[in-house]
């Protein structure tokens, strides 16, 4: 995947994060979305270790080994942050408190069904918090490429590896497009700068609604 | 009861072979390392079930433990960070029960607070839920899941007081408090001890009550 597309993805999913609101970034494209955010932004990022304020990249003299995000990597903590257990921050999770998951996924289906942490046969044994994520976050927004490293759609009828969560896809963005699950099925609602609907369409194998909007980028 | 303060050599003299062992920290940030450290080095207690979020990395923290053939089964939201615990399932070696990393906190928290168990959403009609009672709660498929206890817990804190309470510092706060709770001898490592009183009452996270053994740590 060309590092092109990844923010052309995390500049596109940032424009759906809006002021005020809690949002959990999940690791790799989500992970870019600061980069994206105007200063007027004013998003609470929370990270499920324990951390409601988390604030930018810290530099190198400033490295706290007691401070990292869910990724494992050094961050900082704005003004007003607030620390806590992991039981009180997948309360927050599962309570429907944090406003907005973005996370990767491998395949996303047609009833927006989320497949995105194994694949059978390979050495992946973690789950992490991602199955909590996408049941009790109020939006969930997918963001990764239309196909695998191999050219294979991921958006896709039926998903062929583990579910994460069953109609669990509120919005799905790629590097071509816009998907909203509305009534439970995906709707085409937008096309990113230079897509064509032939191209989403040679790449998306799940059935979806062509509901083109407005587009969004300003 | 207030907590007896020893070496971090004696403390571990209550783990027993094919005791369930907690251990605190997210990666290694907030894990009980002199405590690991001893056991590792000063215990000959074998066919370890281990209880913590991630198995260490290679050769540090549990994955000490892990490359001495002590562990015979982890219980993680994410083995991944690990990947000779990864191989070790693999070639069956180890036995391992992944669990989501909100549920597998609720749980530790639920055996502390005396709870039988609770349903959640998350992971229903997923492989992580397979064989667990279901029930429909407010329209929505729930899963039923048991309390996670320990025989011992290690437990990490930057700050402690002689008789036991216990202060942490930002995100290695993590899963300690809930471990404190949750076994029949719970061990804290602490950065630091101080006189009881230094610590301001209103910021003790876990009171002493829950500590039976302290260690002065790094």
């Amino acid at each position: 995947m060309s590092g092109d597309a990844k923010a052309r993805i995390a500049a596109r999913a940032a424009l759906e994060l809006r002021p005020g609101e809690v949002v959990n970034l999940g690791i790799g494209i989500p992970n870019l979305i600061p980069g994206y955010l105007g200063a007027d932004a004013n998003v609470v990022l929370h990270t499920e270790n324990g951390l409601l304020g988390v604030g930018p990249r810290p530099d190198p003299d400033e490295l706290d080994p007691d401070l990292i995000d869910a990724a494992k990597q050094p961050i900082t903590a704005l003004p007003g942050a607030a620390y806590f257990d992991s039981a009180s921050s997948f309360a927050m999770i599962r309570g429907g408190h944090v406003d907005v998951a973005v996370l990767g996924a491998l395949e996303v289906s047609g009833e927006g069904d989320i497949a995105n942490w194994a694949v059978p046969g390979r050495d992946v044994l973690g789950v992490g918090g991602a199955m909590d994520l996408v049941v009790g976050a109020r939006r969930v927004i997918v963001t990764m490429t239309a196909r695998t490293s191999r050219g294979e759609p991921k958006v896709v009828a039926h998903c062929s590896y583990p579910l994460t969560a069953a109609a669990a896809a509120d919005i799905v963005v790629t590097e071509l497009s816009v998907f909203r699950r509305v009534d439970g099925r995906l709707h085409l609602t937008e096309l990113l700068e230079g897509a064509t609907l032939e191209e989403v369409g040679a790449v998306t194998t799940a059935p979806f609604v062509v509901a083109l909007e407005e587009s969004h980028v300003r | 009861m207030t907590a007896t303060t020893t070496t971090a050599e004696e403390a571990i003299g209550a783990i027993r072979t094919g005791d369930t062992v907690m251990v605190g920290g997210f990666g290694l940030v907030g894990a009980p390392l002199t405590l690991i450290d001893a056991l590792v080095e000063h215990s000959d207690a074998t066919e370890l079930t281990i209880v913590s979020n991630n198995i260490g990395e290679p050769g540090r923290g549990l994955g000490k433990l892990l490359r001495q053939g002590r562990i015979r089964r982890g219980i993680s939201s994410y083995f991944t960070s690990n990947p000779e615990a990864v191989a070790a399932v693999n070639a069956g070696e180890i036995e391992a029960t992944l669990v989501p990393q909100g549920t597998f906190a609720e749980a530790i928290r639920a055996a502390g607070a005396g709870i039988g168990g609770f349903f959640t959403p998350v992971g229903a009609g997923t492989l992580l839920a397979d064989g667990k009672e279901e029930r429909v709660i407010e329209g929505v498929r729930h899963v039923l899941e048991e309390p996670i206890r320990a025989d011992v817990a290690l437990v990490y804190a930057a700050r402690a007081d002689t008789l036991g309470n216990l202060w942490y510092r930002r995100t290695a706060r993590n899963f300690n408090p809930l471990m404190a709770t949750a076994a029949t001898v719970t061990i804290a490592e602490a950065g630091e001890i101080v006189a009881a009183g230094e610590l301001e009452a209103e910021s003790v996270v876990t009171p002493h009550l829950y500590v039976d053994r302290l260690v002065a740590g790094a």
